[in-house]
């Protein structure tokens, strides 16, 4: 090696070495600014249990709470359109919930513990619209068919769902609306976001 | 020469030693050279930039009293167009300016499709105008969260919820871009720095690369002729005049006329019934309720109208992003090497045609709620709309061998089967117990389409539409007037 020689291969190495080193911290940096994006710790704590009592609940009246920010709807259904669930079946996408989008005590046809009371989180599966209760009669003010057996709409793509929160086939919503892990604590007063730890 | 004219010239000098002053005016204004025969279509794209230049304006005047939090985002925005003096007036020059960017910058790009503007040597201007066009639609869907209204809440839902219908990333994605688990006062947050900071910022960088790469390729014109291959023996084009003081003083007249259409709106009918400013957004954001009739701002509806006509979440997810990055492909879809449509041959006319119709009536019906008979003419405007840029390569391809041959068959057969599953499920619709006369008003918009479908099929075989296109021997000068 003289003294005006190059050693190529010794600048190729530090050129190589220098690019990696610096690549990888480049790409590290992106971790914080990416991470601070996330859900920060109070967001992630604002999901506490909410406590509702639906003792004054009517038949066919729908209520709507705030859990995690998002809706959920405690409708108390008709013991007639509880019987009238299962003819639906053949025009349901998943009429056996075999979809996770319940916990286990609410696989069943009527989508519920009690029953009479359906509660799910009222936002469309689809694109996260809150659809709207559509009862047997209003049926035609929203384009739904002359056989509507009440249910729910979404005002936005057009999605439909039973009484049982199950979405019917040919609908862009891909699945059942989601029942939110609840559990009684006594005959009317209901904790959601809270399950006696059997979830499926 | 006067004092003052020999201290500015002095001052010119200075400045030129030390910084290329004369040399930018020169190279992007007093000595490039654009084709002489512009026409109206060329108003848009210095339109776009007179729009940009006011949104950033008046943006950063409405900074000064807009407050980016969920509880006093509504109020604040309230506030401006109460009790901030003027404060209507900036707020509706830069709500109107939105829908006016767009009106903008779609005529501007139909422009390109009209005169083959995207082509060889101006595949990546088009790139580069694409992304201002996406960087666009993020920067508009942004800004309609901030006033959080029931529109802005829901609207954000629903797009940040599409990015949640991909497989696997999906979930996590939209809870990063939301920041919370529903769209709350922390994506507020983010979306303003979005809105404010850092998308202006990306869009000022691709404008600059429009512009430069536009000054290199030089500007296409209504003949699609390359005035740079015909130079006068002082190098200038001979069909090509300097940009300032002739296309500059043009496009001052059209700043005039666009600014009366303009000022129009922002004093007589800023909301425009609602599709400007849509009646929803003027109720406060309730996570609770979505309103009942949802509809994106009219910039969006023809990609909206796509997503709903597909009966599958992600199918719908996917063909809207489709219909968005199909046209970064158009320079390599489309094969024919002339580029003014007033030189093609009739199928690329027609193909136009289809697809301006298409875009326009699905823009239409993405405002319209989702009943059967929208339904039915959305999906079949969508198969219109793809089988625009599907048909392209074939029509256009000087090949007539090998994978050339074998893609027109393709094509075809794709056309056919669509239209087999589209009569086949209408015909499906016949059976069952309820008499067919009670259903007419179900059955009667499938069958409309079903009919229009086939219709089309059988226009496509019978004047072999999938063929190669006969263009017209292009002029080799602009032809004037």
């Amino acid at each position: 090696m003289n003294q005006d020689g190059i050693d190529k291969s010794r600048r190729r190495f530090l050129t190589t070495a220098a690019t990696v080193v610096g690549g990888i911290g480049a790409v590290a940096t992106a971790v914080p600014f990416i991470s601070t994006m996330m859900p920060s710790a109070r967001a992630r704590a604002s999901g506490a249990p909410v406590e509702v009592d639906i003792g004054d609940l009517k038949p066919g009246e729908l209520r709507v709470v705030k859990w995690q920010g998002k809706p959920v709807w405690f409708l108390r259904r008709a013991e007639d359109e509880v019987a009238a669930l299962p003819e639906l079946d053949a025009e349901l996408r998943d009429p056996a919930s075999e979809e996770p989008q319940q916990p286990a005590y609410a696989v069943n046809e009527h989508r519920s513990v009690k029953p009479e009371l359906l509660i799910v989180v009222g936002l469309c599966t689809h694109l996260g619209c809150s659809p709207t209760h559509v009862r047997v009669g209003d049926a035609q003010s929203h384009g739904l068919p002359t056989d509507w057996k009440g249910g729910f709409f979404c005002p936005c793509h057009g999605s439909r769902f039973d009484l049982a929160g199950r979405v019917f086939k040919d609908v862009p919503a891909p699945r059942n609306l989601l029942v939110p892990p609840h559990q009684y604590l006594s005959e009317t007063r209901i904790l959601i976001g809270n399950d006696p730890g059997v979830t499926s | 020469m006067s004092a003052v004219v020999r201290t500015l010239v002095g001052l010119r000098d200075w400045i030129d030693a030390r910084f290329p002053l004369m040399e930018q005016w020169n190279a992007h204004l007093a000595k490039y050279y654009a084709p002489k025969n512009f026409n109206f279509w060329y108003f848009f794209g210095s339109l776009a930039l007179f729009v940009f230049v006011l949104q950033i304006v008046t943006g950063i005047w409405l900074t000064m009293n807009y407050k980016p939090s969920a509880d006093l985002a509504f109020a604040s925005v309230e506030y401006i167009m109460r009790d901030v003096e003027w404060g209507w007036w900036i707020r509706y020059l830069h709500s109107t300016g939105s829908s006016a960017f767009f009106i903008v910058v779609y005529l501007h790009m139909y422009r390109a499709l009209l005169y083959g503007s995207y082509k060889r040597p101006r595949e990546l201007l088009w790139i580069i105008g694409m992304l201002i066009y996406l960087t666009l639609m993020g920067e508009a869907f942004f800004g309609y969260l901030l006033p959080w209204g029931q529109m802005s809440y829901w609207g954000a839902q629903v797009i940040i919820s599409l990015f949640g219908a991909l497989p696997i990333i999906g979930d996590p994605l939209a809870l990063w871009i939301r920041g919370d688990f529903v769209v709350s006062d922390v994506t507020l947050n983010r979306f303003f720095a979005f809105h404010v900071v850092a998308f202006p910022l990306v869009l000022c960088g691709l404008v600059v690369a429009h512009l430069l790469a536009l000054h290199e390729v030089g500007s296409n014109n209504p003949d699609g002729v390359e005035i740079k291959e015909v130079k006068g023996v002082d190098g200038i084009p001979l069909d090509g005049i300097p940009f300032h003081p002739y296309y500059t003083v043009k496009d001052i007249v059209g700043v005039v006329v666009f600014l009366i259409f303009f000022c129009a709106v922002v004093f007589f009918t800023p909301e425009m019934g609602g599709y400007f400013l849509e009646h929803a957004n003027f109720v406060p954001a309730d996570p609770l309720k979505t309103p009942e009739h949802i509809a994106p701002v009219w910039y969006f509806t023809p990609f909206y109208a796509i997503l709903r006509a597909i009966p599958s979440q992600l199918g719908g997810v996917l063909a809207m992003g489709a219909a968005v990055t199909l046209f970064f492909f158009l320079p390599w879809l489309d094969r024919s090497p002339v580029k003014s449509v007033r030189y093609r041959g009739w199928r690329y006319k027609t193909a136009l045609g289809i697809v301006t119709v298409s875009f326009l009536v699905l823009g239409y019906l993405g405002v319209q709620p989702p009943t059967p008979t929208f339904s039915w003419m959305s999906r079949f405007f969508t198969i219109m709309y793809f089988f625009f840029f599907l048909f392209l390569p074939a029509q256009t391809s000087v090949d007539e061998h090998g994978f050339a041959k074998l893609y027109r068959q393709a094509i075809r057969l794709l056309l056919w089967v669509l239209i087999a599953a589209f009569d086949i499920s209408f015909l499906g619709e016949f059976r069952g117990d309820k008499p067919i006369a009670e259903r007419m008003s179900e059955l009667a918009p499938f069958a409309i389409f079903a009919v229009a479908l086939t219709a089309f099929g059988t226009f496509v075989e019978f004047t072999r539409y999938y063929r190669r296109d006969q263009d017209k021997p292009v002029p080799q000068r602009v032809t004037w007037p």
